[in-house]
């Protein structure tokens, strides 16, 4: 059965068993690879994205319960990685890998959009539920206040 | 332009100038943009020079990358380094990943390979890349010399022009392209004729890493993101312990699941196949799998396992037979000594957890003669034979494409390459040329890991009257890696798995009379290198006890450290750095400092830890640590302290969490609800400072990995009065050693 919701502004339809993690229709379906797999399980963030403008794990999202809904990606997080998160990032020399950045960057847009000036304790505690195998947590601490600041 | 039609077998690498060049490289029609800064592109442009380097007619540099992309750098600091004796503008150079041709592109300090590990891709490139970037110059120079009609002595070059200082006139690279005669040898470079490091443009000055763009905006390309036409999805259920084999296969559910379009036995597993992920993975949930118990490792309990290898590391009547080091007499030296310590250490398994599950995607011909195969790799000529050997058909009918790696640590370098055969014998098994991306689950990835292994390490010290350490023994009992991840490398080294047994010598320790010496076990259980290799076990052991050494002696182990350092003064040198930014020495009320020392593949490096210890639960927190690293020439100098800040946290999850065990051979745990990995809120404050000296560069990525179990036990040891011995140092043990 069709489900339609929208992704990055656009509208889509997808066939898919209702059970589906989004995960993998983002990623396989659609087409759009930013958005990671790392665990299955909603232990690591690399999969993070934003529903109607809240991080959500699309691991553990199935795809039927974002019919009419707003989907935004890594992808659409802004057209031309201008997005403070994202100017931050790379002034702060964050990725290694990188593989873990895209859950990382859509977890720390989120925050900065309901709190846009958080401590590094609110910081902390918002991201700790994201994994980075690299190690780039200090770096990604930084980067986050300082989009806070140039923001 | 020269045309070979065979790689140069048998040619020297300082003979490479032309000709194999033209062999399978795609020579792009169109140019790439060039920015600001370089940039990556899939292949190269213009007029190839040599191997690794063509020259557009735009100025385009293309410069040929030689190492695959982990998140350590080598993708943008390995055609830097060539760049820089170039003399290229970073702003023209187009950096293009190499194709898999060992002979040309392997790195000479890897028996050849075209491997990326041992943090070797910097140190063993560095003269080679500098010397064919030098020939590149050289030709410029010729050419122009030639067509100014002056002595080529009075040109000299500024980023990507070449000048005539008397006559005031300047050529861009890429206007000399036009005329260049490129000659069939290569131009001979002396050493002494490459730059000065004060003369570096590009060395020592940090640069964007050239990938690091597409890795913010959902660009960069894994190899779990290639998506190619018509594509189906494959999943495996492997034998749960190594050698196992199916033997009854029920698969009526899985094959009643809609979206499942096949159930496939193969030799070491079943395979599903499906039209999606899900689907495929679903499947693989309802098989129910028996395994003939081929292989070694059935029955096995890393517990009882680790037991047995400490009762014999500590049994003085079990000789060792593979002896690592040897200075002096040991053996005469203890006898003698007017006071000897003995200590136990032990390091348990470890999974590298790199956050991309193995994965790999391949498309078989029709008639099964040829592949096509994308994967993430750190060892592509190794993916290359591997896919080859499984179709039983050349290796030259392999088209291998590797991407960015989503994590390697080691685990993306083993011989077999597993994840890359899975996909190409479930390729094979599907409607050819169907091509089929296989991906392994987090569960998948942790049951099948292959760990750094379990190590014991017995250690004696003596002492004389005067207090001196004399004689330093260390018995090492742990499972083998090389021989089981690397057979060729095993038997190119000797029969020395220098992966289990690295760091045991202390040669840069003032100690007249040292032994090191192996009894090698093999369990069957699945092993890797993994960031740090033997070092973690080893080190840990070490440097934890040379501090039990200094306690003995009633010596600070930071000034125990500074003795035993005198003839080597660049580690003098880091260490009193270290001890400075700690401020070592200073009174603390609720925690205390630790310090080790480590020199690893020539890198010297220094580590403080602050840690306290809850010991209602047991919980190690590590308030601070500092670092001090000299790894000779910094070629990217914050990419270095980002390699260390990332492997700092990396050991620090080792040495406090990180624990695989294993139960009749299989592995107990399955994903990071119980395969703890560090995350923000326990990260330190990292403090790293790198100390650039004109030695020759050497590794960076795995190097600070092994300095952190130490420093830590060392500074728990010193606030509690009670060791560990045992690494990870985790709550329960530190409960339970507390009392």
């Amino acid at each position: 059965m069709a489900i339609s919701f929208k992704v990055n502004g656009g509208p889509v339809s997808v066939d898919a068993p209702q059970d589906t993690p989004l995960l993998w229709v983002i990623r396989e379906q659609l087409k759009l690879t930013g958005t990671k797999f790392g665990c299955g399980a909603g232990l690591c963030g690399a999969c993070v994205v934003h529903i109607d403008g809240k991080s959500a794990f699309s691991c553990q999202t199935q795809v039927s319960n974002v019919a009419g809904k707003q989907v935004t990606t890594i992808e659409g997080l802004s057209p031309d990685s201008s997005h403070p998160v994202q100017k931050a990032w790379l002034a702060e020399r964050v990725p290694q890998c990188g593989y873990c950045q895209s859950g990382q960057i859509m977890g720390a847009a989120d925050l900065l959009t309901r709190n846009p000036h958080p401590t590094r304790a609110e910081i902390i505690t918002h991201m700790s539920g994201h994994l980075c195998r690299c190690g780039t947590y200090l770096r990604i601490m930084r980067a986050i206040e300082r989009a806070s600041r140039e923001s | 332009m020269n045309k070979i039609s065979r790689p140069g077998v048998g040619v020297s690498r300082r003979g490479f100038m032309i000709g194999i060049a033209g062999m399978t490289f795609a020579i792009a029609a169109g140019e790439p943009r060039v920015g600001s800064a370089a940039i990556e592109a899939p292949d190269r442009a213009g007029t190839p020079f040599n191997p690794w380097v063509s020259i557009a007619p735009s100025g385009a540099i293309s410069i040929m990358a030689p190492a695959t992309e982990m998140g350590q750098g080598s993708l943008t600091s390995l055609p830097l380094i060539l760049a820089d004796e170039l003399d290229a503008d970073w702003s023209k150079v187009v950096i293009v990943p190499a194709p898999p041709i060992g002979k040309i592109y392997g790195n000479p300090s890897m028996f050849g390979a075209m491997l990326t590990a041992h943090s070797l891709s910097v140190q063993g490139y560095f003269t080679p890349l500098r010397t064919f970037g030098a020939q590149v110059r050289a030709v410029l120079l010729d050419n122009v010399a030639r067509h100014w009609n002056v002595p080529s002595a009075e040109l000299s070059t500024e980023p990507s022009v070449v000048v005539h200082a008397k006559s005031g006139r300047r050529i861009g690279y890429g206007d000399i392209v036009a005329f260049a005669e490129i000659p069939a040898v290569a131009p001979d470079i002396k050493p002494e004729a490459l730059k000065k490091p004060s003369e570096f443009r590009l060395i020592g000055h940090d640069v964007m890493r050239v990938e690091l763009p597409t890795k913010v905006n959902g660009s960069a390309i894994y190899a779990i993101d290639v998506q190619v036409p018509g594509m189906i999805y494959g999943a495996i259920l492997r034998s749960p312990v190594q050698g196992g084999a199916p033997d009854n296969v029920d698969d009526a559910a899985a094959k009643a699941l809609s979206g499942v379009i096949d159930v496939v036995r193969l030799p070491y597993g079943v395979g599903v196949l499906a039209q999606t992920p899900w689907a495929a993975f679903t499947a693989k949930s309802t098989l129910e799998v028996t395994w003939r118990r081929n292989g070694k490792a059935w029955g096995f309990d890393s517990g009882k396992g680790l037991d047995a290898f400490a009762t014999d590391a500590r049994d003085l009547n079990m000789p060792t037979t593979v002896d690592w080091y040897k200075r002096g007499d040991t053996a005469v030296a203890l006898a003698r000594a007017a006071t000897t310590i003995e200590a136990e250490y032990r390091c348990q398994y470890a999974y590298h957890a790199q956050m991309e599950p193995l994965n790999a995607v391949a498309s078989v011909s029709a008639a099964g003669d040829a592949a096509e195969v994308w994967c993430g790799t750190q060892y592509p000529t190794a993916a290359k034979a591997a896919s080859a050997k499984a179709l039983g058909i050349p290796v030259e009918k392999i088209k291998l494409n590797y991407t960015l790696l989503g994590g390697g640590y080691g685990r993306r370098g083993d011989y077999t390459e597993e994840w890359v055969v899975d996909a190409v014998l479930l390729a094979k098994s599907a409607q050819r040329p169907v091509p089929v991306k296989v991906m392994w689950t987090r569960e998948d990835d942790v049951h099948n890991g292959h760990f750094r292994p379990i190590t014991a390490n017995y250690l004696r010290a003596g002492l004389d009257a005067s207090g001196r350490l004399i004689a330093y023994d260390q018995r090492v009992v742990g499972d083998r890696v090389l021989p089981f991840e690397n057979p060729q490398f095993f038997r190119a080294a000797h029969g020395r798995d220098y992966q289990l047994m690295d760091g045991v010598e202390l040669t840069y320790y003032d100690i007249p009379n040292q032994y090191a010496g192996q009894i090698p076990r093999d369990t069957g259980v699945r092993t890797a290198p993994l960031r740090g290799i033997g070092d973690i076990a080893n080190k840990f052991a070490a440097e934890s006890f040379l501090d039990e050494v200094a306690l003995k002696r009633g010596v600070d182990p930071m000034q125990f450290r500074l003795e035993l350092l005198k003839h080597t003064p660049r580690g003098l040198k880091v260490l009193q750095r270290v001890a400075e930014m700690a401020d070592w020495g200073r009174k603390l009320d609720n925690t205390a400092l630790g310090c080790a020392f480590i020199v690893y593949n020539d890198t010297l490096i220094s580590g403080v830890a602050e840690v306290s210890v809850d010991h209602s639960t047991g919980q190690i927190k590590v308030h601070n640590f500092w670092c001090v690293v000299d790894c000779g020439i910094a070629v990217q100098p914050d990419n270095i302290i980002a390699q260390f800040e990332g492997g700092i946290v990396y050991g620090l999850s080792l040495s406090l969490f990180e624990e695989i065990t294993i139960r009749d051979g299989a592995v107990q745990q399955s994903n990071f609800y119980d395969y703890r990995v560090m995350r923000m809120y326990e990260v330190p404050d990292i403090h790293v400072e790198v100390i650039s000296t004109d030695n020759h560069p050497t590794g960076v990525g795995q190097m600070p990995v092994p300095i952190v179990a130490p420093a830590v036990h060392n500074a728990v040891a010193r606030l509690t009065g009670v060791r560990l011995r045992e690494s990870p140092m985790t709550q329960e043990r530190v409960k339970k050693a507390l009392g």
